[in-house]
């Protein structure tokens, strides 16, 4: 059966060891975890995880069951569709000689990133977007040389019903 | 009112109308003892912590209540891990304490300091720290409240030192609320129509039965409804004593041992329903082959059970009991006659495969294990409660003894734990003081807590243990002749101990019987005595279980005697 990839996102009970039981149900069950995002909400007791998974339909069925069953896990989504608005942040630090500075602010500013650090040879490069956008922005600088990239995998919110 | 938090957790306790407590102390927990000496509560001590576990488990199994541990941190903590996952294997309701170091020390690689939250995680339905005596309460609430309700299963709490001795406000009688957990109990009506109008069109209808059944105390319910209905009803391990053993209906247990009829009737049923079962690989064999001419309805409150192991027609999320009840109120039984016309094609078939006695054995002048637990089950006329060790032994007390009531078979069914059965016996004789019971043991695994005799005789336990000595670890001997060459690598035990003089060293009765006419005596003599007593069966050495499904094969490709 196909793989694909879902996103995940949940309420969970903000304390120690909550996410532990998360990715140990996946580790447990050998299903991966592409990427990861936790932070509290509005409500201190109260954290959001994000999570992206490739599953197949038995197997993603399966995962989600197991998190609802998480005494911990509050409330569950698959936000996989087309109702949620999905963005990611990454930071490039991408190699700035003097010959390809020009360049790369270019490509900046069509993607309408930010620089957030410049040294003599290097930017830090700022940039968020959906997945793809991403990618293609990492593509372009490549041939410049990047030093490092941090990435901070999918979020996403279910849009409001108008 | 403050009290310290062994204090505390002792309220709660008596809230909780715990009566008995299985544990072993230490340094860790010794504030908590200190004030268990001023309660009512009983406290067992067992003689290691695997065997606090299981005994609680088996307390829980026969009483239906909490099981209740209480250990040390460290070593104590770690010896409990087995029997935990025993029962979180088979949904047991436990609450297990450990004591934990003092939360300053916590981290810090203490003496005695172990992360049991983080061993137990995943053997346990949910575990806590307390690292504040003001939520100890709550907290331990929240444990019974977790490990009884929904699919029950073992709770663990770990206390720091100076949690259980600082004192804190204590309140009785706290409501439990927990906000991501509301476990479904009553079944969606619209389905459960849909499962009436699946029966009423099936012609080849079987009911699986697992511990489901036991755990929510639906074996009236389920029985009710397979009689009213005229459906055969098979069982998992788990679920034996869930319906009458002795019932025309009963097609005795599926799976790898199970009977040749309730395996060729579920492979050949047009409607199979499943109620709290999970379809384990032991049950299903080859899970494409597992009854593939038939519509499934899967009952189960745990829907994580429901499509995990096979593809079903209509899933019902809810209790074993509430969904039964409920299901009797909606079938209309067609008058005795008109049923039983439109049954009989299908109860000949039945009937036919049942005439196959495939639990058929050859007497023979060494003694046969079968036999044992055959004359094991007139003498005590089906009616005591039998928990098994692991193994060939655990088969044949399956298939042997014939349960009618539910609650009264006690093993380890998913995780297969040798060890097991002793300490489950001293957990449900406690429950049961009006009830035989006996350990049906093999050589082997009563080996692996048989440091109970201690326990027993502390507390005048009359469990009886029947050990079908074949001097071998026979279950992986049988593996060994069957599909590795006879090259019994590793099962020959054939160095004793002489459990006769065993039992005599704990200070019990000990009884052997080496030939088939010592058989009716030696259990007539050991179950009639007051005491604990060992009585030792020297049984056929390379005696096998049959029917047998190899491993991953389809359930209808059954190994026979
Ligand atoms: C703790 C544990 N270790 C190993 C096993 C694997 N195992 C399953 S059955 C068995 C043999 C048990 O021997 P015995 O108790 O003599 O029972 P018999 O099969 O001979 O009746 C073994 C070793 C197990 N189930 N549990
Ligand atoms: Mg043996």
């Amino acid at each position: 059966m196909n793989e694909e990839k879902h996103i995940l996102t949940m309420l969970v009970d903000n304390e120690p060891g909550v996410l532990s039981r998360v990715v140990g149900l996946f580790s447990a069950r050998g299903y991966n975890i592409e990427s990861l995002v936790v932070a509290p909400t509005i409500d201190p007791l109260v954290s959001r995880i994000t999570l992206v998974t490739n599953a197949n339909l038995p197997e993603i069925e399966q995962i989600e069951k197991q998190l609802r069953k998480l005494i911990n896990v509050i409330k569950l989504r698959d936000l996989s569709g087309k109702n949620a608005v999905k963005r990611e942040m990454a930071l490039i630090c991408v190699k700035a000689k003097p010959e390809n500075r020009a360049e790369v602010l270019r490509i900046v500013s069509i993607f309408r990133c930010k620089v957030v650090d410049t040294g003599l040879e290097h930017y830090i490069i700022e940039v968020s977007g959906n997945e793809d956008k991403i990618n293609a922005f990492i593509n372009l600088l490549k041939p410049m040389g990047i030093k490092k990239i941090a990435r901070t995998g999918a979020l996403a919110l279910f849009r409001e019903p108008n | 009112m403050e009290l310290t938090g062994a204090q505390i957790l002792i309220k709660v306790f008596e809230e909780e109308k715990v009566d008995t407590i299985f544990g072993f102390p230490g340094g860790m927990v010794i504030d908590i003892y200190d004030k268990l000496e001023d309660t009512s509560i009983k406290h067992i001590l067992v003689r290691h912590e695997q065997g606090a576990v299981h005994a609680a488990d088996g307390y829980a199994r026969a009483s239906g209540k909490v099981g209740v541990c209480l250990v040390t941190s460290g070593p104590g903590a770690t010896n409990t891990v087995t029997g935990i996952a025993s029962a979180h294997m088979d949904s047991i309701p436990l609450v297990v304490i450990t004591g934990q170091v003092p939360t300053h020390l916590i981290g810090n690689d203490a003496f005695q300091e172990v992360d049991i939250v983080g061993i137990t995680r995943s053997c346990t339905k949910h575990n806590f720290l307390v690292k504040d005596v003001k939520d100890l309460a709550k907290v331990v609430k929240e444990a019974f409240y977790l490990a009884r309700t929904g699919r029950p299963g073992p709770v663990l709490i770990d206390i720091p030192k100076n949690v259980s001795n600082t004192k804190a406000p204590y309140e009785a009688g706290q409501q439990v609320s927990i906000k991501s957990y509301n476990p479904t109990y009553k079944p969606n009506m619209k389905q459960l129509r849909k499962v009436v109008n699946l029966i009423d069109s099936a012609e080849r209808p079987v009911i699986f039965a697992g511990g489901g059944i036991i755990l929510s105390g639906a074996a009236k319910a389920l029985t009710t409804f397979a009689r009213t209905m005229q459906i055969p009803v098979t069982g998992s391990l788990m679920g034996l004593g869930g319906f009458p053993g002795s019932d025309p209906l009963w097609l005795g247990m599926i799976g790898m041992h199970g009977t040749y009829r309730a395996n060729m009737s579920t492979s050949f049923c047009d409607l199979l329903i499943g109620i709290g079962v999970r379809f384990d690989d032991r049950v299903t064999g080859k899970t494409d082959a597992f009854a593939s001419q038939a519509k499934i309805v899967h009952v189960d409150i745990d829907p994580t059970s429901i499509r995990k192991n096979v593809p079903v027609t209509i899933p019902i999320v809810g209790d074993c009991r509430s969904t039964l009840e409920s299901l009797n109120t909606l079938i209309k039984p067609l008058d005795k006659t008109t049923l039983a016309d439109k049954r009989k094609p299908w109860m000949d078939q039945v009937q036919k495969w049942k005439e196959q006695n495939t639990l058929a054995y050859k007497q023979t002048d060494t003694i046969k294990p079968q036999y044992v637990v055959e004359t094991l089950y007139e003498l005590t006329r089906g009616e005591a409660i039998i928990t098994t060790e692991v193994g060939q032994n655990q088969m044949w007390a399956a298939q042997y003894y014939h349960f009618d009531k539910p609650n009264h078979f006690i093993t380890s069914g998913g995780l297969g734990c040798m060890g097991f059965g002793f300490p489950a016996a001293i957990g449900a004789q406690i429950a049961r003081p009006d009830k035989t019971v006996v350990d049906v043991a093999g050589d082997g695994s009563i080996q692996m807590n048989i440091q109970e005799m201690a326990t027993a005789l502390q507390y005048q336990l009359p469990v009886k243990i029947v050990i079908l000595n074949n001097g071998y670890l026979g279950m992986v001997r049988q593996w060994q002749e069957l599909f590795y060459d006879k090259r019994y690598a590793s099962t020959c035990m054939n160095c004793g101990p002489d459990f006769v003089k065993l039992a005599e060293a704990y200070g019990a009765l000990g009884l052997r019987a080496t030939k088939p006419e010592e058989v009716i005596p030696v259990l007539e003599k050991g179950l009639s005595s007051p005491g604990t007593v060992i009585m030792d069966f020297v049984v056929a050495k390379e005696e096998c279980v049959y029917p047998m499904v190899p491993a991953g094969a389809p359930i209808t490709e059954m190994l026979l005697a």
